[in-house]
């Protein structure tokens, strides 16, 4: 029973290394930015929930098993946010080609972004130092609603 | 059997890597390379896993956990600044209008 189930978890961390191969495969081989954000992503999701299941399989203690859920509750919480940071900084900084784009829906914001971005300056204080493209999000999105 | 499984699953994970390592210095922008870096931390992730699930022990698990949150801290704050960056500029510090960024269209 042990050896099948040590066996079982080997196989589950062999699956999720195969992703991680495939993502880098991805990485290297994807001409732009958001093809390889698209690779790069699973490995982060499946790749590591596969390796923890078969962590979990291997060790088979309730403690160890907790740890590893709180792993994993931590990367599916946290790899959207950072791949939305990184896809709306790319869109920013002129990375992404707008041929690439079927739809962009952030184009006919971008009056209001500006306005968004002005309103910000204007309202912080000059001792404001703490993240000011933040309060301009949060700006924006306000005008949004009230138009 | 599981020497082979062992084996494959760590030859695999080496040869992510090192793809990954090329992507990272070639990337052509900043934020090609952040992409890589993550999947470089959820490798790094895999084997470290992979690693305890051999030894059979718990010692790597708290590694675990920080590795997820320092891969999250980085890609984000690096995000950030490549943002902010161009906003400063891009923009006129005058008015804080940006130049270049508002009128994509």
């Amino acid at each position: 029973m042990n050896e099948v189930l040590d066996t079982v978890g080997l196989v589950f961390i062999l699956a999720g290394a195969l992703l991680s191969l495939a993502a880098a495969i991805g990485l290297l081989r994807f001409p732009e930015l958001l093809s390889r954000m698209h690779a790069g992503t699973k490995p982060q999701v499946l790749g590591v929930l596969l390796t923890l299941l078969g962590v979990g399989l291997s060790l088979r203690s309730g403690l160890d098993i907790g740890m590893l859920v709180v792993v994993a509750l931590f990367q599916g919480l946290t790899i959207p946010i950072a791949a939305h940071m990184v896809g709306r900084a790319a869109y920013r900084t002129d990375v992404i080609r707008e041929t690439d784009l079927a739809f962009d829906e952030l184009s006919a914001y971008g009056d209001d972004w500006a306005r968004g971005q002005s309103e910000a300056a204007a309202s912080e204080s000059p001792a404001g130092t703490g993240l000011p493209s933040a309060g301009s999000g949060t700006d924006r999105h306000g005008s949004e609603a009230g138009r | 059997m599981t020497t082979v499984l062992t084996v494959a699953a760590g030859a695999v994970l080496a040869l992510a890597g090192v793809l990954v390592v090329i992507r990272i210095v070639r990337g052509p922008t900043v934020l090609d390379r952040v992409v890589a870096l993550d999947v470089l931390v959820s490798i790094m992730v895999s084997a470290l896993g992979l690693e305890a699930a051999v030894g059979r022990h718990s010692t790597t698990l708290p590694i675990l956990i920080a590795l997820s949150m320092l891969g999250f801290l980085g890609s984000v704050s690096v995000a950030r600044f490549v943002a902010k960056e161009r906003d400063t500029a891009g923009g006129d510090r005058e008015t804080g209008a940006p130049t270049t960024l508002g009128v994509r269209s």
